[in-house]
C-alpha cells in the first residue's frame, strides 16, 4: 500500500479541465479562422479590417485571445513550478506573468473594439 | 512534499545520455513551443495592433513583417503554433483514451511532426 498525506490546494482539476476547454476553444477557432482567411475576396488591408470589424468575429476573436492569456498562464506557471526551485524567484516570476497577461487582455480588447467605433 | 514520498528510487536522468522516444520528444517540443509563443507575445500583439490600425499604422506593420529576419521569426512561430495546436489535439485524444498502446502512440507522435512541419512549410510559402 502507498503511504501518501494528500496536501495541496485543490486548484489542480480546475486548472486541469480550464487548460483543455480554452485549448478546444483555441483549436476550433484556428480552423474558423483559417477558413475565413481562405474566404477573404482578396489580400488587402480593408478586408483584413473588415473581417474583425463584424460583432461575432470580434467577439469570438476577444475569446480566443482570453482563452489565450488563461492557456499561456497555466503552462507557464507549469514551467516555472518545474523548473525554478527558489520560491521567492518563483513567485515574483509567477507576478510578472499574471500582470502581463492582464496587461494584453486590456490591448487585445482595445485593438478589437477601436475598429467598431 | 517530502513527506508524500517515503521509497527512494534509483534515478537516471541524464538527459544527454538517453535516448527520448518520439512521444518524448513531441512533449519536449510541445512544452518549447509554448514558452516561445508566449514569450513572443509581445510582438505577435503589436503586429496584430498594427495591421488592423490606419494606413499609417499597416505600412508600419507592412516593412517590419517584410524584413527578413522578422519573417524568420514568424515562420519559427508559425511552426510553434502548429505543432502546439497538432500535439495539443493529440494530447487531447490520448485523454479521451484514444491511441494510448505503444504503437498508436508512436504512430501519432510522428503524425503530429510531419503534419506541423507540413503545414508551416505550406502555410509559409503562400505567405511568403
Amino acid at each position: 500500500m502507498v503511504k501518501r498525506i494528500i496536501v495541496g490546494a485543490h486548484y489542480g482539476l480546475r486548472d486541469w479541465i480550464a487548460q483543455r476547454a480554452t485549448g478546444v476553444y483555441m483549436a476550433l477557432y484556428t480552423v474558423l479562422f483559417g477558413v475565413r482567411v481562405l474566404m477573404l475576396p482578396d489580400y488587402s488591408h480593408a478586408s483584413w479590417q473588415a473581417l474583425f470589424s463584424g460583432g461575432c468575429m470580434a467577439f469570438a476573436t476577444f475569446l480566443f485571445f482570453l482563452s489565450l492569456f488563461y492557456h499561456a498562464w497555466i503552462g507557464v506557471r507549469d514551467i516555472f513550478m518545474d523548473y525554478i526551485k527558489p520560491t521567492g524567484l518563483r513567485l515574483a516570476l509567477h507576478l510578472i506573468v499574471a500582470f502581463l497577461l492582464v496587461g494584453y487582455a486590456g490591448w487585445a480588447a482595445q485593438i478589437l473594439w477601436r475598429l467598431a467605433a | 512534499m517530502s513527506e508524500t514520498t517515503v521509497r527512494k528510487r534509483p534515478k537516471h536522468l541524464a538527459l544527454h545520455q538517453i535516448r527520448q522516444p518520439i512521444p518524448a520528444i513531441v512533449s519536449i517540443l510541445h512544452r518549447i513551443s509554448g514558452a516561445g509563443l508566449f514569450l513572443m507575445l509581445p510582438l505577435l500583439l503589436w503586429l496584430f495592433d498594427r495591421s488592423l490600425g490606419s494606413a499609417t499604422a499597416y505600412d508600419a506593420y507592412r516593412e517590419v513583417v517584410a524584413h527578413p529576419l522578422v519573417k524568420l521569426v514568424l515562420f519559427g512561430l508559425l511552426w510553434a503554433y502548429l505543432h502546439h495546436f497538432c500535439a495539443g489535439i493529440r494530447f487531447l485524444l490520448l485523454d479521451l483514451h484514444v491511441g494510448t498502446d505503444l504503437q498508436a502512440g508512436r504512430r501519432s507522435a510522428w503524425a503530429v511532426l510531419v503534419v506541423s512541419l507540413a503545414l508551416t512549410f505550406v502555410i509559409g510559402v503562400a505567405l511568403w
